[in-house]
């Protein structure tokens, strides 16, 4: 059964197009992670789905009734805002009990609900607690039961986890995966985190520039990205020139890549490699030499910066796989065709 | 900036001036005064050194009490009036496009640069039979005649009202412009109504900036002097409008001065609230 549908969505702000003809369909039940960097739409178009902004062009669904009229407090939707926008003039009970209230739900229904709420964001016994009082990561949980107290058919959350530091926002990510996936609610997230989509999503749709650029599993985007634009926000790869050979192989500054071929009717392209896939070997070995400028021992992996005619690209490895290879030193490295990605320039 | 606390009697110097000024513009008149207060007054003539608490004494007087009452009405009154107005719209306008909100507070400012005998006189004039808006409403067929709309309390609610909202507005602004947007969205994604979710979630975040606005304009409008006299009838008129009749026509400068230090004193109770509930916000 579909959750949200999105239809050929615009928003204009004057001259200036937020968000481009975005249509999108979201599964009933499934977790979806709009990214991009910042200024690419994906608030908006989030705003939109709540009924905050009011859309140019196009139409919102929900679970099949058109929603895109419907003013924001009859969509029954459920939000996390940036701010976490808590009452401060309420205790922790009372900002989870707000839905509740308004809906004239009984008070001893209301209490219960409540406790219910609390215990399944670890916060038991904090109901009389002033929100004044909590730490960031006990406002987000709190923030997240209030917006699922009235159990909305879908929930929202834009850039939820940004005011966390990086540890607590990691454990957070898992735990909203969690609590998603025991709720079985539609769920669309905002984030320019990666790691986020990557870590929560079942859907990621990487907006740029007001359109969808790609929306698929995050293992598809990670491994297959649609663009350059996908390829070097999603995780961090290496983008190099790359032009045609009279016999249609793929030339890296004139060195041939052993069996990768430039797609029919490309003169010349960006090719895409992770740098898990560049490999190190001994001068001469691989497809074209080049010069270590800086290693970055991380412990765990190990960077190493590699220059090729004024270009600088990376390899990562693990410190027991990578050779003895020191800043200086001339390198052979090799591109394995398998994993090399050819975009249009 | 660098702040030191002063250590030696020359650092102290830079308060010299102003609290000369203080001294001289103040705290002499405003002594002077509190001792005529208690000074015995002379039948036509008029007063001589003493220690009396008659003139304190004649504050039970139910005269003094009904003027007293109505005073304080009057300035609560014209106080909710104006925040009751000014809320929805400095809310409203702190919404607005940056260049509106600069033209708004333009104009507030310069309705800020009339002098409240004419604002007295401009009501006065719109108030009137010959003149009023009232002749609009004849024109409009919704009224059979015109007719004078001043004197009367309506007449000086209206004009003190006029003269007190930029004030209001103007304190109300920083604290609206402030204030997050995104609670009152938060409130309608969980399902308020535009004006449910206002009540709910705006009138509380900002409830100590309104209870500072309603004693600021109630100070305000409590030492109004023209525009009762202009507009209303002499049962509309204040405490200050009796305290100048004491004072110039009456040549009772003992009560006058009393009825004074007493206003005074009421005012300043009144802003050290102001000062007490300012504080509490800082803290919480």
């Amino acid at each position: 059964m579909s959750g949200l549908e999105i239809e050929e969505l615009s928003k204009r702000f004057g001259a200036f197009t937020a968000v481009d003809t975005v249509a999108l369909s979201v599964a009933k039940g499934s977790f979806v992670c709009l990214l991009g960097p910042s200024g690419c739409g994906k608030t908006t178009l989030l705003r939109m789905v709540a009924g905050l902004e009011e859309p140019s062009e196009g139409r919102i669904r929900l679970e099949g009734a058109d929603i895109t009229s419907l003013p924001t407090h009859q969509r029954n939707i459920g939000m996390v805002f940036q701010s976490l926008a808590l009452f401060t003039h309420l205790n922790v009970g009372q900002n989870i009990a707000y839905a509740l209230r308004i809906r004239g739900v009984a008070r001893e229904l209301q209490d219960k609900r409540v406790q219910e709420l609390l215990e399944m964001v670890h916060l038991g016994g904090f109901a009389e607690r002033p929100v004044a009082k909590l730490s960031g990561g006990q406002r987000q949980r709190v923030a997240i039961a209030r917006a699922l107290a009235h159990s909305p058919r879908l929930f929202l959350l834009d850039e939820p986890l940004s005011a966390l530091d990086a540890k607590l926002r990691e454990a957070m990510q898992v735990e909203l995966r969690q609590l998603q996936q025991a709720l079985g609610i539609t769920t669309v997230v905002v984030t320019h985190d990666q790691r986020e989509a990557m870590t929560m999503a079942d859907l990621v749709v990487v907006m740029g520039e007001g359109r969808v650029r790609q929306a698929a599993t995050p293992i598809e985007v990670y491994r297959k990205p649609a663009d350059a634009f996908v390829a070097g926000f999603i995780g961090s790869t290496n983008l190099l020139p790359l032009t045609r050979a009279a016999d249609g192989n793929a030339l890296l500054w004139g060195r041939p890549i052993d069996g990768l071929a430039m797609p029919a009717g490309l003169a010349s392209g960006v090719l895409s490699i992770r740098p898990e896939d560049v490999r190190l070997q001994a001068p001469g070995s691989g497809t074209l030499d080049a010069t270590i400028s800086f290693v970055r021992d991380l412990g765990a992996t190990v960077e190493t910066f590699l220059n090729v005619n004024d270009t600088t690209f990376i390899s990562v490895a693990s410190p027991r796989e990578r050779g003895p290879f020191a800043v200086g030193h001339t390198v052979g490295v090799s591109l394995p065709a398998a994993q090399c990605l050819v975009f249009a320039a | 900036m660098r702040r030191e606390a002063p250590r030696r009697l020359a650092d102290y110097a830079p308060l010299v001036f102003p609290g000369l000024m203080l001294l001289v513009f103040f705290v002499v008149p405003f002594g002077t005064m509190t001792a005529v207060s208690f000074f015995r007054r002379q039948q036509g003539g008029f007063y001589t050194p003493d220690f009396v608490l008659d003139n304190y004494g004649r504050f039970l007087s139910p005269f003094f009490g009904n003027v007293l009452g109505f005073s304080i009405l009057l300035a609560v009154a014209v106080a909710l009036a104006c925040v009751a107005l000014a809320l929805p719209f400095t809310f409203t306008l702190s919404r607005m496009a940056r260049h509106l909100q600069v033209l708004w507070l333009v104009a507030l400012l310069s309705v800020l640069s009339l002098s409240e005998v004419i604002i007295g006189f401009a009501w006065s004039t719109l108030l009137s039979r010959t003149a009023g808006i009232t002749n609009i409403l004849v024109a409009l067929g919704l009224m059979q005649a015109p007719r004078a709309l001043v004197p009367g309390l309506g007449a000086v609610l209206t004009a003190m009202i006029y003269q007190a909202l930029p004030y209001t507005v103007l304190v109300m602004y920083p604290a609206l412009v402030r204030l997050d947007p995104t609670l009152l969205e938060a409130a309608k994604t969980l399902g308020a109504s535009p004006l449910r979710a206002f009540f709910n979630v705006v009138v509380p975040a900002l409830r100590n900036t309104l209870v500072a606005t309603v004693i600021m304009v109630f100070v305000f409008a409590l030492g109004s002097y023209l525009l009762p006299q202009i507009l209303g009838r002499p049962t509309h008129w204040t405490l200050s409008v009796l305290i100048t009749d004491q004072a110039v026509y009456q040549s009772n400068m003992p009560f006058s001065a009393a009825m004074a230090v007493f206003l005074v004193l009421l005012s300043l109770a009144l802003v050290s609230l102001t000062a007490l509930i300012g504080r509490k916000d800082d803290g919480a």
